[in-house]
């Protein structure tokens, strides 16, 4: 069954890619796994039995599955971590296993859980190894490392000099994102990249992630146990039962609207409403534009200009428009806005999910949270009742296709669901 | 901040005696530690300037002898140290790579055995087969020694997160980059531990260095004991206990300067 599947999907990667082209660039590079398996010596069935899989250029592919499934060591296999037992790999037009294995992951992205910073050198030595190795100019190194600082939401003159101890996990986290990403690699494998951190920091650094691939377009293959975090980052998912047999591999709206089988449908524990919160997204919310102001600003420009417009708080953006502080207006003190913690800042990507902005504004003093765009920039704000109002209709929505599923009894099984809520993503099927 | 530190990072390598306990009493050794030894030395000076000595005493306590002794003492301290070092982390490298891993058990155990003999048994046992003299003592040092410094750089090597290592495979380094840039680096402070054990260790054995004719501090004490002075007997010993305060000391120093920033 693994080939059929593959097969059949191969058939609407062109389209997705095309309609992803306008977007940005690719930079990525397409993967083929043909035929892959893995034996270990000693042990009856294969680990991974005869895997055929293209991960298309510029694509996240979330690989997904029970534990000892072999996602892994599939994954693994990729840079040659774990050598396979047989079979082809192919990173754009080139044979995994006709270069050395070293060379070889100097140009393949490798992100671990909790980072796995080595806790001796500084965060910018961590950055700094690839590039190294692949023999950069200490000046373009030292650029890189301050770019990719900045990509990941640290701040280079603060952070690039400390040791990883000093940092929090979310941070660690970033910096090794940052280390993945330093070569600039068409490929980034990630191996449960944000397991280590608590639920509000995942979905933050999946929101970034999520922010950095709009505009990088890697071929990003990411490991997870965790079926929210598939939907919400996979342009694709493979769902793989044991000895890494395809259960099913196709996008995530496809995943949940049609199960090939009882195990997928078991693993989504698709047809809750709930998951629909996993694939509504911000962007799909009404966003208001409350009252903003600057860092630097005088303050009491800003709060009359709040109070006029019936705001009583604000939201204060930086000099590259991304949110610094939504304060009260009663707790602004001194003659100008200033930032503050960052960290304590309920944002939201504008593609993070539904589920995240409820989780997110749970723990926010204001309600709601803000959303941003691209590169950080400040969009607007969304607030409880914006995300009931989108359940509502999404409820509706699916009463509505219940009942039209009973009336068109039985429909082929790939045919994808034309109301999909998922407008944005699927622009070709419909 | 701690909670939120992986597990990984945490325990990242397994000391035995890593910290030695609060900011006071490391401070305490640092500075506590000279001020004994040169407060010592000072006394014992200041005796062998005001003691009424007969002439057996002083000619065994002459100054220039001392200093001889004194100076043999921390050669064979030191060589020997740095011949154990030299033989024993190489060892201890080759024992944590895969293809020679099972040799380990049988490489420690001999290196227990050589610990585990009577160390004045050890060296005359040698200086009957190599023959007495400086080389011989540092051979029997050596062989005395090696244990903590090979079993530190074995236990080591082993406590450095597999996820550290794997993740320098997997951003490219080749096997001989991970572990100079990353295995041995953080097993440092372990292997220091040890270095500072072995150092001890072997300036308290270098004492017996004279019984083939190899010098030492040793010397003055057997001499102390074959003239019937006690005199000079204490001169020695106090000395040896000096010293070694001295060479602990030393070797905590190393410790810390050789740790890496950011463990």
């Amino acid at each position: 069954m693994d080939a059929t599947t593959s097969t059949s999907s191969e058939s609407d990667l062109g389209e997705k890619g095309r309609a992803q082209d306008a977007s940005a660039a690719i930079s990525g590079a397409e993967i083929r796994l043909e035929d892959v398996t893995k034996r270990y010596p000693g042990q009856n069935t294969a680990a991974v039995d005869g895997l055929n899989l293209t991960i298309p250029a510029g694509e996240i592919v979330m690989f997904v599955g029970p534990s000892g499934c072999g996602k892994t060591t599939s994954l693994k296999m990729i840079n040659r971590l774990i050598e396979p037992t047989s079979g082809t790999i192919m990173i754009g037009d080139n044979d995994v296993r006709k270069q050395s294995a070293d060379e070889l992951r100097r140009h393949v992205g490798y992100v671990i859980q909790g980072g796995s910073l080595f806790p001796h050198m500084t965060v910018a030595k961590n950055i700094a190894i690839v590039p190294k190795l692949l023999g950069w100019e200490s000046d373009r190194i030292a650029r890189r490392v301050d770019e990719l600082l900045d990509m990941v939401n640290l701040d280079p003159s603060k952070y690039r000099g400390r040791h990883p101890r000093e940092l929090s996990g979310g941070q660690q986290q970033r910096v090794g994102v940052a280390r993945g990403l330093a070569a600039d690699p068409p490929v980034v494998l990630m191996d449960e990249p944000f397991g280590a951190v608590d639920p509000i920091t995942r979905q933050r650094l999946q929101d970034e992630l999520l922010s950095i691939q709009r505009t990088l377009r890697k071929t990003i293959v990411c490991v997870t146990h965790d079926i929210d975090e598939a939907i919400k980052l996979g342009d694709r998912i493979l769902i793989l039962q044991e000895g890494a047999q395809v259960a099913q591999y196709d996008t995530p709206e496809n995943v949940l609207a049609s199960p090939s089988n009882d195990f997928v449908s078991d693993f989504v524990g698709s047809g809750s409403s709930l998951k629909q919160l996993s694939l509504a997204r911000v962007s799909e919310l009404e966003i208001q534009s409350p009252t903003t102001g600057r860092v630097g600003e005088s303050s009491a420009q800003a709060i009359e200009r709040a109070r006029s417009a019936g705001d009583d708080s604000l939201v204060i953006l930086d000099d590259r428009d991304r949110p610094a502080a939504w304060v009260w207006l009663r707790q602004i003190k001194g003659e100008q806005l200033h930032e503050r913690e960052r960290e304590n800042l309920s944002t939201l990507d504008h593609r993070a999910t539904l589920n995240d902005a409820l989780d997110t504004m749970l723990t926010s003093t204001h309600g709601g949270a803000i959303v941003t765009g691209d590169n950080d920039r400040y969009l607007g704000v969304v607030d409880f009742s914006a995300v009931v109002d989108r359940m509502r209709v999404m409820q509706t929505e699916a009463q509505d296709r219940a009942a039209s599923a009973v009336t068109a009894e039985s429909r082929p099984e790939d045919e994808h669901d034309p109301d999909a809520p998922m407008e944005d993503r699927e622009p070709s099927d419909v | 901040m701690s909670d939120l530190l992986p597990s990984g990072v945490k325990d990242l390598i397994a000391t035995d005696d890593d910290k030695p306990g609060g900011a006071r009493e490391s401070v305490m050794m640092f500075v506590g530690i000279p001020i004994l030894v040169i407060a010592g030395f000072a006394a014992y000076a200041l005796w062998h300037q005001t003691a009424d000595l007969d002439s057996v005493e002083a000619s065994a306590l002459e100054w220039s002898e001392v200093w001889l002794a004194i100076w043999q003492h921390v050669k064979l301290t030191v060589v020997s140290a740095i011949v154990v070092v030299v033989i024993a982390v190489p060892l201890g490298i080759m024992l944590t790579r895969p293809g020679f891993k099972r040799a380990a058990p049988a490489v420690v155990g001999f290196a227990n055995a050589g610990q585990a003999a009577p160390s004045i048994g050890l060296i005359v046992l040698l200086a009957m087969w190599i023959g007495p003299g400086f080389k011989t003592a540092i051979v029997a040092l050596a062989l005395y020694a090696i244990l903590p410094v090979l079993r530190n750089t074995i236990v080591g090597l082993q406590g450095v997160a597999p996820t550290l290592v794997e993740a320098g495979r997997g951003v490219g380094l080749s096997n001989f980059d991970v572990l100079r840039r990353i295995e041995l680096p953080l097993a440092l402070p372990v292997i220091m531990a040890g270095v500072r054990t072995a150092l001890v260790l072997l300036v308290g054995t270098a004492a017996l260095a004279t019984f083939i004719n190899a010098g030492g501090l040793g010397g003055i004490i057997t001499a102390g004991i074959n003239l019937y002075r006690y005199s000079v007997m204490i001169s020695g010993a106090v000395l040896v206990a000096l010293l070694a305060l001295l060479v602990e000391w030393l070797g905590r120093v190393l410790e810390l300067v050789t740790r890496p920033k950011g463990l």
